[in-house]
């Protein structure tokens, strides 16, 4: 464990799933979970350890090359190197997902799925309106409002001219 | 965490060679008012920073902690302290750290988008030594 952490002064994680052995006995098996884990986070910029853990040939020499002068390197080389490192760039972490569209096209979809469950229940659930509601009942409710004077100053009955019969202009 | 002469610093238990047990101290408290006395100047905390990272054989695990550190605090680093984190991420040949490290502090800018371009502009020399390209330079923004 000790000598695993020793490695891994270079950021590189050193043993994943082998077996530690210490002092000569006991046998202890390192899970992944346990172990530094990569993460891109924009709180904590540079993560334990690499993206990539095993390197290919050409990634290996390209980390050679690194010991050199930096200026030598293309640009090619200098965003595979860190893409070595890092799994993704500040830029992609940040950039936000489309997820907003799918939340609005929900709220709309089960908005409209409402309707049409409000308008077939006004249609097959609900008996019929009662009576005063009809023409007929509302008109001789307004004609018994104005008679009675319902809010003569500012009000209903204000609106009502009672000499000619009619609304006011 | 260990209380030395007034400054907070973790007790890691990082290097074990050959049997003995190496300390590593790193300052880590901003602000020291331990003793009650005045809080810490920002030259001084500058300076205290440009320390840490221009340390000769500074290691890959101190230049990530000290840098997360850094990006966890309330503020942008000045360029000097900058320019002594690029300069250990020559010294630990790690490029896509010294991007990176130029990727954060942008980031922590946030809405200020004058401040970015004036770190790159005082870092410009040590860019240009260095051989540092900027991600805007290599199309990663």
């Amino acid at each position: 464990m000790l000598a695993t952490r020793a490695i891994s002064l270079v950021g590189k994680r050193a043993i994943s799933t082998s077996i530690c052995v210490r002092g000569g006995h006991g046998v202890a098996k390192v899970d992944d979970y346990a172990l530094p884990a990569y993460f891109d986070r924009r709180e904590n910029p540079l993560p334990d350890v690499q993206f990539v853990t095993e390197l290919s040939a050409e990634q290996k020499s390209l980390k050679e090359k690194e010991k050199g002068s930096w200026a030598t390197l293309s640009n090619e080389e200098k965003i595979a190197l860190y893409r070595i490192s890092f799994k993704q760039s500040f830029a992609e972490m940040n950039e936000g997902t489309k997820e907003w569209k799918s939340v609005i096209a929900g709220m709309f979809f089960f908005i409209g799925m409402t309707g049409l469950v409000v308008l077939w229940q006004r249609k097959f659930v609900y008996g019929p309106v009662p009576p005063t509601f009809e023409s007929e009942w509302k008109e001789k409710e307004v004609q018994r409002m104005l008679d009675m004077r319902i809010n003569p100053v500012e009000g209903f009955s204000a609106k009502w001219d009672y000499e000619n019969k009619e609304w006011k202009k | 965490m260990r209380n030395w002469g007034g400054r907070v610093v973790p007790f890691n238990w990082r290097h074990t060679v050959y049997g003995y047990v190496q300390i590593c101290y790193t300052p880590l408290a901003q602000r020291c008012y331990s003793h009650g006395g005045k809080p810490e100047s920002d030259e001084e905390f500058d300076a205290r920073w440009v320390t840490y990272f221009n340390k000769a054989d500074i290691d890959a695990w101190e230049l990530r902690k000290g840098m997360n550190t850094l990006i966890g605090y309330d503020l942008v680093p000045e360029p000097k302290i900058l320019e002594a984190a690029l300069r250990a991420c020559r010294r630990l040949n790690d490029l896509a750290s010294a991007m990176r490290i130029l990727e954060a502090v942008k980031d922590k800018s946030g809405p200020h988008k004058k401040i970015y371009p004036y770190l790159i502009q005082e870092l410009r020399p040590t860019l240009d030594e260095l051989g540092i390209s900027t991600p805007e330079e290599l199309g990663m923004d």
